[in-house]
């Protein structure tokens, strides 16, 4: 292919805005590497084999975790006690934690089995569980080489019926239509869970719930519409959250291939405490690096409380950021799909060429990220008519300047979630424009020095400047002056700091070491 | 054009009283020659006159999609009928400042949230934050006016305690998300647990959404409702003469702290 039209962009800036976010990232190392949550050490169970509910329904690893929190020892790591028990009840991990489910076994209350012996069969059960994920890789992998994909930019369409079996039958009519990606919109209010639910659901409100089981029908849904189709179709679905992690081990164990996954969304824009955050999303990214998955950042969002055109700096500065953790958990480039949207409100003169000019500064500055495109929302009225147009225009900014993952605009946007016509009809507009305009980016050039180039030099330098004083001032601290959306949080506020846990000496957990061993590391750190 | 008989009004799309409406929908059913038949058949049992279905398509799955041209022999009476709107007349910002709040001898307070596990923030932060939304700047942005948004996720009961504490003399919630009617339970739990503690007199109580009408909101037992394309005007202007015709001063600074 030839290259596309490219902005002349000071390389310079670019690189001291990385190690700028290098360095705030790499600041946080430390809180994270001494602390572990609640939701890291039911993922941790969750990997060893640990499912299922209690009679009150309750998931187990919740159970578990409560039980070894409350008698203090969940700084040892919940693998450890978990390890432990197998050991010294001599059963095995699911009637094991089913036992301690009914109240019937304290997992921390049984003779000491000796470090290196509880280690030795912890490893054991890891290895398997990551055999499990490499398999659901190779997989993708396997299906990907048989079945071929879609041409990029990607057509991504939501179902968010509330009903599982509903969501499949939306999903299967929008990849008979074209679509490449399908993202199950969780219900509204499943981040401030702190527990995943259980088993198939029918019934949610703006979405539905991630468990699963409702990923596994949705996977195996989209494996046969994908067969029919020819081509192989991605599954998304958030992990974000109080449960980011758990959901991460869900998504690995069932070939999810994106998870909404950002590094400070939660913080933000769910009032979710940022200790907590900072280290669920490292657990989280850790998971979904070795699982092969795309992570789609959620930048796009400050853009529906913030202005475009005032913020456009803090989306960049943010993705330097969202790529720099990433890194740190192990992920390469072609998994980290950092995210941006075309909101410029469409009174404005020329809006139309700074959205270009970010798109195309977004594309140059991460050439190896698969970058998700975010369509208009805020300023879609209830003139779908109008909205069909904005969708159009949005489209062509995509394909000019060579996005990957291109979230379909519904013409209904803002009116209710999309019917199944919306869906159609949005995907037939994408596939016109990426048609009729497949080539238009390598037939022209940016004006140097002209008013795209002008603003995408502007966008970068504010967002140094933004980078510099956030590296300057570490990173929960400008968190806490409201850089972000200009919304402000504080590190012991918001929800779920009781579930952070200090890390004692002699803390286990078997899997962070294995996940990254063997990966190259992209930090500059 | 000929004199438009307001009694008797009808659909105009090219000539007076022609009648003519667009519609689209979708049936479950295979694309075809038969589907086609049942969408024209659809439009005649809804009681329109010559149905032109003007495109169809096969949307996969069994569905197929229909855009319909059709006359309505329907008119409606426009003399006779009232809008489905809080005020009559709205008034910009300055006019707002100038001819009420700067005249109220304190601040009002009001209070803006969006209610249970509704996590869409974009209709309450376009009427209420500062920078407001195309050009209309939101209600923090009011001299003389104290506004308070509490963001996104909030419990009923939250916005009852914080009410309570910031002395609110008006209550502006957010409902975007509608699917299985949750809008309706929140809204209705709100306006009950003011009642049940007795703050409901003394509070202006207003929703707004995409899917929010005046006279749902008035159903609800809201003072108002406010639907799509309102701006912190539409509010303000409604706000502050409710205040002023329930006269809000004499409620007092402390009007819950007795």
């Amino acid at each position: 292919m030839r290259e596309l039209a490219r902005l002349k962009l000071d390389q310079d800036l670019v690189d001291t805005a990385r190690t700028a976010a290098a360095k705030i990232v790499s600041d946080l190392k430390q809180h994270i590497d001494a602390h572990t949550t609640v939701s890291v050490e039911r993922s941790a169970l969750r990997l060893l084999g640990v499912d299922g509910v209690n009679r009150d329904g309750i998931p187990l690893p919740n159970v578990l975790v409560e039980q070894i929190q409350r008698r203090g020892k969940l700084g040892l790591g919940a693998a450890y006690w978990l390890g432990n028990a197998i050991l010294a009840s001599n059963l095995p991990v699911q009637p094991l934690a089913e036992a301690a489910g009914q109240g019937r076994l304290d997992i921390t209350g049984l003779a000491d089995q000796g470090e290196a012996r509880v280690q030795k069969l912890v490893e054991e059960l890891a290895v398997k569980a990551l055999g499990e994920i490499a398999s659901r890789r190779q997989e993708r992998e396997l299906l990907l080489r048989q079945l071929g994909e879609g041409p990029q930019p990607y057509l991504y369409v939501i179902v968010a019926t509330g009903n599982i079996y509903e969501d499949v039958i939306q999903a299967r009519a929008a990849v008979t239509q074209g679509a490449d990606i399908i993202a199950v919109i969780r219900s509204t209010g499943q981040s401030l869970l702190d527990y995943v639910p259980y088993g198939p659901t029918t019934e949610g409100f703006g979405g539905t719930f991630a468990t699963q089981e409702n990923f596994r029908i949705m996977r195996q849904a989209l494996d046969e519409a994908g067969s029919n189709a020819g081509r192989y179709i991605r599954l998304t679905n958030y992990c974000s959250g109080l449960c980011m992690p758990e959901i991460a081990v869900m998504g690995a164990l069932e070939r999810l291939d994106m998870m909404l996954n950002d590094s400070m969304y939660g913080i933000i824009f769910r009032d979710i405490n940022m200790q907590r955050t900072f280290v669920d999303q490292y657990f989280s990214r850790l998971i979904n690096a070795y699982a092969g998955i795309i992570i789609n950042t959620g930048e796009d969002n400050y853009l529906t409380t913030a202005d475009a055109v005032e913020e456009a700096h803090a989306v960049l500065a943010s993705q330097f950021i969202n790529e720099q953790f990433a890194f740190l958990s192990g992920m390469q480039p072609d998994q980290v799909g950092l995210g941006h949207a075309f909101e410029i409100n469409p009174e404005l003169e020329d809006g139309f060429l700074l959205e270009l000019a970010q798109a195309q500064l977004v594309r140059q500055i991460f050439p190896g990220s698969p970058v998700k495109y975010m369509p208009p929302t805020k300023f879609m009225t209830g003139n779908i008519f109008r909205g069909q147009v904005q969708d159009a225009l949005f489209n062509a900014a995509s394909i000019l300047t060579g996005q990957s993952i291109h979230l379909l605009g519904m013409l209904t946007e803002g009116i209710h979630t999309p019917l199944v016509m919306d869906r159609a009809l949005s995907i037939e507009n994408a596939r016109y424009v990426f048609r009729t305009m497949r080539h238009l980016g390598e037939e022209i050039s940016f004006r140097p020095g002209g008013r795209i180039e002008t603003r995408a030099g502007q966008v970068l330098a504010r967002a140094v400047t933004l980078l510099e004083e956030i590296a300057a001032a570490g990173l929960m601290q400008a968190i806490g002056r409201g850089v972000f959306a200009g919304i402000a949080r504080t590190p012991s506020g918001g929800k779920g700091l009781d579930g952070v846990i200090a890390k004692e000496p002699g803390y286990y957990n078997p899997f962070p070491a294995r996940m990254l061993a063997g990966r190259g590391s992209y930090g500059r750190g | 054009m000929g004199e438009v008989d307001l009694s008797q009004v009808r659909p105009y799309g090219d000539s007076l009283d022609d009648g003519l409406v667009q519609l689209s929908f979708t049936l479950p059913v295979p694309f075809g020659g038969k589907a086609k038949e049942a969408a024209r058949q659809l439009s005649l049992g809804m009681g329109l006159l010559e149905p032109n279905v003007v495109h169809a398509a096969d949307l996969g799955e069994g569905f197929s999609f229909f855009v319909v041209y059709a006359r309505t022999p329907c008119s409606v009476d426009f003399d006779t009928l009232k809008a489905d709107r809080a005020a009559e007349t709205v008034m910009g910002k300055t006019e707002i400042e100038l001819h009420y709040l700067a005249k109220f001898r304190r601040k009002p307070v009001i209070l803006g949230a969006c209610i249970g596990t509704d996590a869409h923030t974009v209709g309450i932060d376009a009427i209420m934050n500062m920078k407001g939304y195309n050009g209309h700047k939101g209600l923090e942005a009011y001299h003389g006016l104290a506004a308070v948004n509490l963001g996104a996720q909030v419990s009923s009961e939250e916005v009852v305690v914080r009410a309570r504490e910031l002395n609110a003399d008006a209550i502006l919630v957010s409902q975007v998300v509608t699917q299985k009617n949750i809008h309706l339970a929140n809204l209705t739990r709100l306006a009950e647990l003011l009642e049940a503690e007795n703050m409901r007199e003394k509070t202006v109580l207003v929703v707004g959404g995409p899917r929010i009408s005046h006279r749902l909101a008035k159903e609800l037992g809201y003072d108002a409702g406010f639907g799509p394309g309102t701006y912190a005007e539409d509010v303000a202007t409604f706000v502050v003469q409710e205040l002023e015709r329930r006269n809000f001063i004499q409620w007092g600074e402390e009007k819950w702290k007795q």
